[in-house]
């Protein structure tokens, strides 16, 4: 196991969004997190990144266990998380937002020219600052910014929110590729179609408990509407 | 020719507000945090420069060597101790930065009286370029604005062109953001505020070199200060050098209409900015 939540519990303040979660991830998997609006998806990724620090369980990557390891030096063990709403920096310039990426130093194949070479909309607008790009080339940004630090585990939060869907098919066919390099990725999407086909398996969130867990190709329909809206059928 | 003359003037005096101002600027753009002792700070750092020539025989020129590396260390440890942990907390840090004003001024009465101190240049303190029979220009004072322009200069290039400063733009953007490409931003805040108190010791320095001071002048310092990080906009370093000679400019004119009238020339200038632009001359739109 690449990496392994064991019965976390997280909160915001007093609010509880995560309850006793376990979640395993194999090296070189592509693992779905499934689940409706304030399920605890982006909870359970902000706590693997470390921007939370859970009140109860473990979390091991590699083996190593993560304790109150901060954020910042996570990244520094390869765990890189894109963030929701991109949050690219806004005065930087595209190539600066990717170059700030690379700060951490960790060497492998993910290098600006390969980061051009993955989203080749990017070459033309290197120059240009963060503020002023279109949603599409912020996604592209905030992905190529995560994978210069060459992460072994790549947390992906919400991609297609916002997007137009021939945007999201052009994303998608990228991830493939970052896969097929072998990082690990994690993906948060409420598209439960997209997210089912593009991992290997897959885990639904209900309330800030797993409801569902198991090879992505296995879950029927029925399965994933229950476990995504707690078994109360209409 | 006398007007000439006081926007001249009024343009070198500039040059040493803009040093107050410059670590002022760089802090507050960084990490939103307004420091009220910058002023006292850059005094205590003329201070430690007359205990070296005092004690030493050192000039204040070569006390720079000494005293700026001195509270850019001293600036790290302050933001490593205190200031990084009132961060998250709307008012304290400017309660603590208040504090710390009082503090220092107190120590400074305790340790050098209340009498008022000078630095001494040298000879050149005394020397002037003449420029017509109306109009000389002092090394000193044009020393000081070289400095300023060169100070600035740098940080500016230096946020624009190295890494740290990718890092520091990062971090002044999106804190939260920044850490998750792994910038490490309580070590980025101590090493801006090294550079800001590094900075506030060649203000102090220069200050002390071209007028005598107290243990209370720090205030008044960063009032000014604030005016040109005002005046030329937030975010700008040019932009608080060219505020520096704006305010100093219109404190000269205002001195030449009535001795007594410059410094609130500077205020009703600094006022008309707010007014009329207020993200400053070179300041840019704050985002929607």
């Amino acid at each position: 196991m690449l990496l392994e939540v064991e019965s976390v519990d997280s909160f915001y303040g007093d609010f509880q969004a995560l309850f006793g979660v376990s979640v395993g991830i194999a090296d070189g998997e592509t693992l779905a997190v499934i689940g409706a609006n304030g399920a605890g998806k982006s909870t359970l990724l902000a706590t693997i990144a470390g921007l939370l620090q859970p009140r109860a369980g473990q979390l091991r990557f590699d083996g190593l266990p993560l304790g109150r390891i901060p954020a910042h030096r996570r990244v520094r063990l390869g765990i890189a998380l894109v963030p929701e709403g991109r949050r690219i920096f806004p005065s930087l310039t595209v190539d600066e937002n990717l170059r700030v990426g690379a700060r951490v130093g960790r060497s492998g194949v993910w290098t600006r020219d390969r980061i051009y070479e993955l989203f080749p909309l990017l070459q033309p607008i290197a120059g240009r600052p963060g503020s002023v790009l279109s949603g599409g080339e912020q996604q592209a940004v905030a992905i190529g910014r995560a994978l210069m630090s060459n992460p072994r585990l790549l947390l992906l939060d919400e991609l297609s929110l916002g997007l137009a869907p021939i945007v999201i098919q052009a994303l998608y066919a990228r991830i493939d590729e970052i896969v097929r390099e072998g990082t690990t990725v994690v993906l948060v999407e409420q598209d439960v179609g997209r997210a089912l086909a593009t991992a290997d398996s897959a885990y639904c969130l209900l309330e800030g408990r797993v409801s569902l867990h198991g090879a992505a190709a296995s879950m029927t329909r029925e399965q994933v509407a229950d476990a995504y809206f707690g078994g109360v059928r209409t | 020719m006398v007007w000439v003359n006081a926007v001249v003037q009024g343009a070198l005096v500039g040059g040493l507000y803009a040093l107050f101002a410059a670590g002022l600027s760089l802090v507050f753009g960084v990490m939103r945090l307004v420091n009220l002792a910058h002023g006292d700070l850059a005094i205590l750092a003329a201070y430690l420069a007359v205990l070296l020539a005092d004690h030493e025989g050192l000039s204040p020129w070569l006390s720079l060597l000494v005293v700026v590396p001195a509270m850019a260390a001293a600036g790290f440890v302050l933001q490593f101790a205190v200031l990084n942990f009132t961060l998250d907390s709307g008012l304290a840090p400017l309660l603590a930065t208040f504090g710390l004003a009082v503090i220092v001024q107190n120590a400074l009465q305790e340790g050098f009286t209340a009498n008022v101190r000078g630095l001494n240049a040298g000879s050149i303190a005394t020397r002037s370029i003449r420029v017509t029979n109306e109009i000389s220009i002092g090394w000193l004072p044009l020393l000081t604005l070289v400095a300023a322009f060169v100070l600035l200069g740098g940080l500016q290039l230096g946020l624009q062109h190295s890494s740290l400063g990718r890092a520091l733009r990062a971090t002044s953007d999106d804190q939260r953001a920044a850490q998750l490409v792994g910038i490490d931003n309580r070590r980025l805040y101590g090493i801006a505020m090294a550079i800001s108190l590094g900075t506030a010791a060649v203000a102090g320095i220069f200050l002390g070199m071209r007028t005598t001071f107290d243990p209370y002048a720090g205030p008044v310092r960063l009032i000014f200060a604030f005016e040109a990080v005002i005046i030329g906009g937030l975010g700008s370093l040019w932009g608080t050098l060219l505020g520096g000679i704006v305010l100093g400019v219109a404190q000269g004119v205002g001195d030449q209409v009535n001795p007594g009238w410059g410094v609130l020339a500077g205020h009703l200038v600094f006022l008309a900015v707010l007014l009329v632009r207020p993200t400053g001359l070179l300041g840019k739109a704050a985002p929607a």
